[in-house]
């Protein structure tokens, strides 16, 4: 059976690629010590040497649109193009492709849909920074297959937040009955608390401090007891309206599992939202 | 409320550069030739293949016409279409880094939750 090496739960910044390569002389002041965390926190992938990558994120009306919306997707395709104009424009982002890994996909289509989750599927899938800002924070050389997984966090009506558990959970059993010997890493991003296109947008801080407290604390703990119990669809709004990406926070201890304390925590409190960054090792810490 | 289809607008002009430049000069023109022309479309269709009943209400297509994305807030368009596509067309207009984003959250501030409901 596959081996699961490595659980990895991130923010997404896309400010990220331009702040760390801009010459010296434009980067912004807190760009040095944000690529010290960054390549901190890429060495515990490295650490846990994966050959595919299962990629948990979200598009942001890229390719999904409202008049077919998914709740959940994966990706089932041989390549998958990647950034968009917009993203292009907006964060200059390049263009990228990644590999996928088809045995992977079809595993996790059927077995999931057998365990009772009506998982969507794409054939042709071009992803969005959701999936790319951690290739290139955590795997820049690009060279691994991925499995994207899309989860709804951006257009309600959403699935509640303890379905995003339940699927984290599923994920990690289905990595783990996989029948392969490769080692798989598990990666997906989200938010802490974050506003946009409100009147909270784009502060020297995240619009809400106490709640990111509160969910690095979980997080760091896998506390999803607690975490359950406090967040709700409708209490995602008071952090900041785009607070629900959150929920692939959820979905990732899903993964980690009840009370599994990260081996790896860090935080950056940057302008506009906060970064955090979690690594799990479900077999202990590679040597 | 035809918050869909207001939503429609805004990401079927910032995914094409050639609309953004024309909805940033000519906002009005750009809206009600979008309303007539491209509101039906299904996108992921054939063109003939078009829907009927499509249209914004009257406050929506003014909005629309005027760039008040302070108003579209309200009205409970999706913020991220807002946002990224007024980025696109006015942040060039600003010296500093962040200041239209800034601006904007300014313009915001009359707003106190809850907020708009978003669903459509």
């Amino acid at each position: 059976m596959a081996e699961l090496t490595a659980v990895i739960a991130s923010t997404h910044h896309p400010f990220y690629y331009k702040a760390s390569t801009a010459p010296p002389e434009a980067a912004p002041p807190f760009a040095a010590e944000w690529v010290r965390k960054v390549e901190a926190f890429r060495e515990t992938l490295t650490r846990a040497e994966p050959d595919v990558l299962l990629m948990v994120g979200s598009d942001h009306f890229h390719q999904l649109w409202l008049d077919n919306m998914p709740q959940f997707l994966v990706g089932n395709a041989e390549q998958y193009d990647a950034n968009w104009y917009n993203e292009e424009r907006e964060f200059s982002l390049p263009r990228m492709r990644m590999q996928g890994d088809r045995d992977l996909s079809g595993y996790i289509l059927r077995n999931g849909l057998d365990a009772g989750f009506d998982l969507a599927f794409s054939n042709e899938l071009r992803i969005d920074h959701s999936v790319t800002c951690p290739i290139i924070t955590l795997r820049p050389q690009n060279d691994l297959p991925i499995v994207p997984v899309y989860t709804n966090i951006f257009a309600p009506p959403l699935p509640q937040p303890k379905r995003f558990v339940e699927l984290g959970r599923m994920l990690r059993q289905l990595v783990e009955s996989w029948p392969s010997d490769k080692k798989v890493a598990i990666i997906g991003t989200g938010h802490l608390s974050l506003e946009l296109g409100g009147p909270r947008q784009f502060g020297p801080h995240g619009p809400d401090a106490e709640f990111d407290a509160r969910a690095v604390e979980w997080i760091a703990n896998g506390d999803l007891e607690g975490c359950l119990s406090e967040v709700t669809l409708d209490s995602l709004h008071a952090p900041g309206n785009a607070t629900h990406g959150f929920m692939d926070f959820m979905l990732m201890m899903g993964v980690a599992g009840e009370n599994a304390k990260a081996d790896y925590v860090d935080t950056y409190d940057l302008f506009h939202t906060m970064e955090a960054y979690f690594t799990w090792y479900p077999n202990g810490a590679p040597a | 409320m035809s918050k869909y289809l207001v939503n429609k607008f805004l990401f079927t002009v910032d995914r094409d550069p050639v609309l953004v430049e024309r909805y940033r000069d000519d906002p009005r023109g750009t809206v009600t030739w979008w309303e007539e022309e491209r509101a039906n479309h299904l996108l992921s269709c054939a063109a003939g293949e078009a829907s009927t009943w499509l249209a914004f209400e009257d406050e929506e297509r003014e909005a629309l016409a005027t760039h008040d994305y302070a108003t579209l807030f309200g009205l409970g368009a999706h913020p991220f279409l807002t946002l990224t596509l007024f980025i696109a067309m006015f942040e060039r207009d600003y010296d500093e880094p962040l200041g239209f984003q800034l601006q904007y959250a300014k313009n915001l501030a009359h707003f106190s939750l809850p907020y708009a409901d978003i669903t459509t």
